[in-house]
């Protein structure tokens, strides 16, 4: 990791000149924090007091046996307060804003966990708020929009381009642009230009740390695989980046949507169809055209929506470090009713796809095998779009009478 | 070279007026028309701009366009072929205006050198900073265009130095924090501004962001060297079609 922020041939810090000094200011704050031994412990304090850390690492019996190969340990993310590994960044990035002196703080949201969890923090710092989420994702996941505005966020529906992610993204960098004298910017994946991808890893690299004394403690041996899903990379970087120089084998698993051969997926390094571009502040691999116009991705999860990754991962997936697949909508359906049913643990569908992998390489792994599923976050946000997965009957004739309780 | 066309063009004329497309939008046919309107109002210099999915230094109305641009066909090779048919015909310099991606999916050499190959005489990349840009500055520089630079009221006087260094032909001085289309306060502080960017470039100045009428360009008239005209272009035309531009623009100044 060089100074300009550069991984390999990925990354960098493609902005307009009228961020320059805001992010050198940005950069400085946090290479002053990361040096300074009381900020690590300051995040950990917080991250114990006000969310879960250190959460579980949950030995799955039942899947163990289902499955009959390696063992299976699921880590726990989703019970984080707000119910995502989200939290881990925020709050990390919320202290730089304290020590920065700035009131406002901005996010894009695609599943809108992001929301929900930068609103949380702006509550409990007393920063003001404002969220961007594209049209589509509005509809996808009122649910957290609903908790955003108790929270007292703005939530801004982006309704140009794809009206996903990607856009959601470009809309906070345009509020940014115009207000960075009192407002943050807080990026909420591994992604975007030099220094929120280190900064981000940074923050969610408590979750790696945790594994690795979790897993020593519980069977006296490192993991043999680490699963996770990748949207932007967050979570992936988070679980990965603690065991990149030991023998563990890293595994991200991207939005295969409707499979790779139908062109409607969010898969940049798992499919043959990302290549690498330069948008949204960095160079990576990206969902493009031959001309370097960005595609409409797809999957049912909306926090793998995203047209772009993390350079650090693309970076790896070069050098052979991670390797990465992709799993279907419907795989990730059923991954996810098997877990619910065996274990007791709802997976948000992100995390679901992580778990489709790991189901897929489990049998014809050792016994004594350990891998380690991060379950980045908690379905029950989802309840609406895997109700309609589910097609289920008594669900469907609830939502109808208290519609009816409504037009009353 | 853009920068002595300029000079001389300042002896006849207090300020100069750029203005700017979005090729393609609302029509090839249409950017053709509109451009022939501007060079007949007397329009010094026109800025191309070739559209992309993710603008994001642009705001609401450029946005658009570059959206419905693209959504009615427009390729990069048709933008580049549009340049060629351009500066054949009038006699005005033009600029690209684009993001990186563009340049960069093209082909970073073979886009300059089609570029300079098709007549047009300098770039604005504005996600491009110095620091990433050796390739198209090595680039610009083999095939003799202008890569303009761009300073804002955030920027510190010695950044301002360091662009310089690297600006050719003018340097593109935004008027406020912001993303394109929105208005500017037109006051001493923009007074104050502008004269700290004299001070850092020996190059002309040219100022964009919320210019759009008659009073801001005889406010800058004196102390920039070129007015730029970029959203108010297409409210006008989206709001009052290609018969408003000859007017609008012989009433600026």
């Amino acid at each position: 990791m060089n100074d300009r922020g550069y991984y390999g041939r990925f990354g960098g810090a493609y902005i307009p000149e009228i961020l320059y000094a805001t992010i050198e200011e940005l950069t400085a704050v946090f290479e002053a924090c990361r040096n300074d031994p009381a900020f690590w412990e300051e995040y950990k304090n917080i991250m114990s007091t006000y969310s879960c850390r250190p959460t579980p690492l949950t030995f799955a019996e039942n899947l163990t046996a289902h499955f009959g190969g390696a063992r299976i340990y699921i880590k726990r993310e989703d019970l984080n307060h707000t119910g995502a590994h989200k939290a881990n960044n925020v709050m990390g990035q919320g202290l730089l804003v304290k020590r920065m002196g700035k009131t406002r703080v901005i996010a894009e949201t695609g599943a809108g966990q992001h929301g929900v969890a930068t609103a949380t923090m702006a509550a409990r710092f007393g920063f003001d708020c404002t969220i961007y989420m594209g049209e589509v994702d509005v509809v996808r996941q009122r649910p957290n929009v609903f908790w955003m505005e108790r929270l007292g966020a703005e939530v801004i529906p982006v309704r140009v381009g794809t009206r996903i992610l990607k856009d959601a993204i470009n809309e906070a960098f345009r509020d940014w642009v115009s207000n960075m004298d009192d407002t943050h910017y807080v990026l909420g994946t591994a992604c975007g230009p030099h220094p929120f991808p280190e900064m981000v890893t940074y923050f969610q690299s408590i979750i790696g740390e945790e594994i690795k004394m979790q897993a020593m403690a519980a069977e006296g041996k490192l993991p043999n695989r680490i699963y996770a899903c990748v949207g932007g990379g967050s979570n992936a970087m988070g679980a990965f980046h603690a065991f990149l120089d030991n023998p563990v084998d890293l595994i991200g698993v991207e939005a295969g949507g409707r499979g790779l051969e139908s062109g409607r997926h969010a898969s940049r390094l798992a499919s043959k169809d990302g290549n690498i571009g330069v948008a949204q502040g960095y160079k990576t691999f990206f969902l493009q055209n031959s001309d370097g116009q960005m595609k409409e991705t797809h999957s049912v999860a909306a926090g793998l929506d995203y047209v772009g990754v993390s350079p650090i991962l693309s970076d790896l997936k070069e050098r052979g470090r991670v390797r990465f697949e992709a799993a279907t909508d419907k795989e990730v359906i059923d991954a996810m009713s098997l877990t619910i049913r065996k274990e007791g643990v709802i997976p948000a569908l992100e995390s679901a796809h992580a778990f489709v992998q790991a189901f897929k390489d489990a049998p014809a792994l050792p016994k004594d095998d350990i891998i380690v599923i991060n379950q980045s976050g908690r379905g029950d946000k989802d309840i609406f779009t895997i109700a309609d997965a589910f097609d289920d009957p008594s669900w469907k004739a609830f939502i109808k009478t208290k519609a009816e309780e409504y037009n009353a | 070279m853009l920068k002595s066309y300029i000079e001389q063009r300042l002896r006849d004329k207090n300020i100069l007026l750029m203005t700017h497309i979005v090729i393609g939008y609302p029509s090839f046919d249409a950017s053709y028309k509109i451009i022939e309107a501007m060079v007949t109002a007397g329009v010094d210099l026109i800025e191309l701009q070739i559209p992309f999915s993710e603008p994001i230094a642009d705001g609401p109305v450029i946005l658009r366009a570059n959206q419905e641009s693209l959504a009615a066909g427009t390729r990069v090779a048709d933008c580049i072929a549009f340049a060629g048919k351009v500066t054949r015909t009038f006699d005005v310099p033009f600029l690209f205006m684009t993001y990186y991606n563009i340049l960069f999916k093209y082909g970073v050499d073979r886009f300059v050198a089609d570029s300079a190959d098709r007549g047009i005489q300098g770039m604005i990349v504005p996600d491009l900073p110095p620091e990433e840009g050796s390739e198209y500055l090595t680039a610009m520089n083999r095939h003799s265009l202008s890569p303009v630079y761009i300073y804002t009221p955030m920027t510190s006087d010695t950044r301002m130095k360091k662009l310089a260094e690297y600006g050719r032909g003018f340097m593109y001085c935004v008027a406020r924090k912001g993303v394109t289309g929105k208005d500017t306060d037109f006051s001493d502080t923009l007074d104050q501004y502008l004269a700290r960017c004299r001070k850092a470039s020996d190059l002309p100045l040219a100022l964009g962001f919320g210019v759009k009428n008659r009073d801001d360009i005889s406010f800058l008239t004196g102390k920039a060297d070129i007015a730029v005209i970029g959203t108010e272009m297409i409210r006008l035309i989206d709001n009052s079609g290609v018969d408003a531009i000859i007017p609008f623009i012989r009433e600026l100044r």
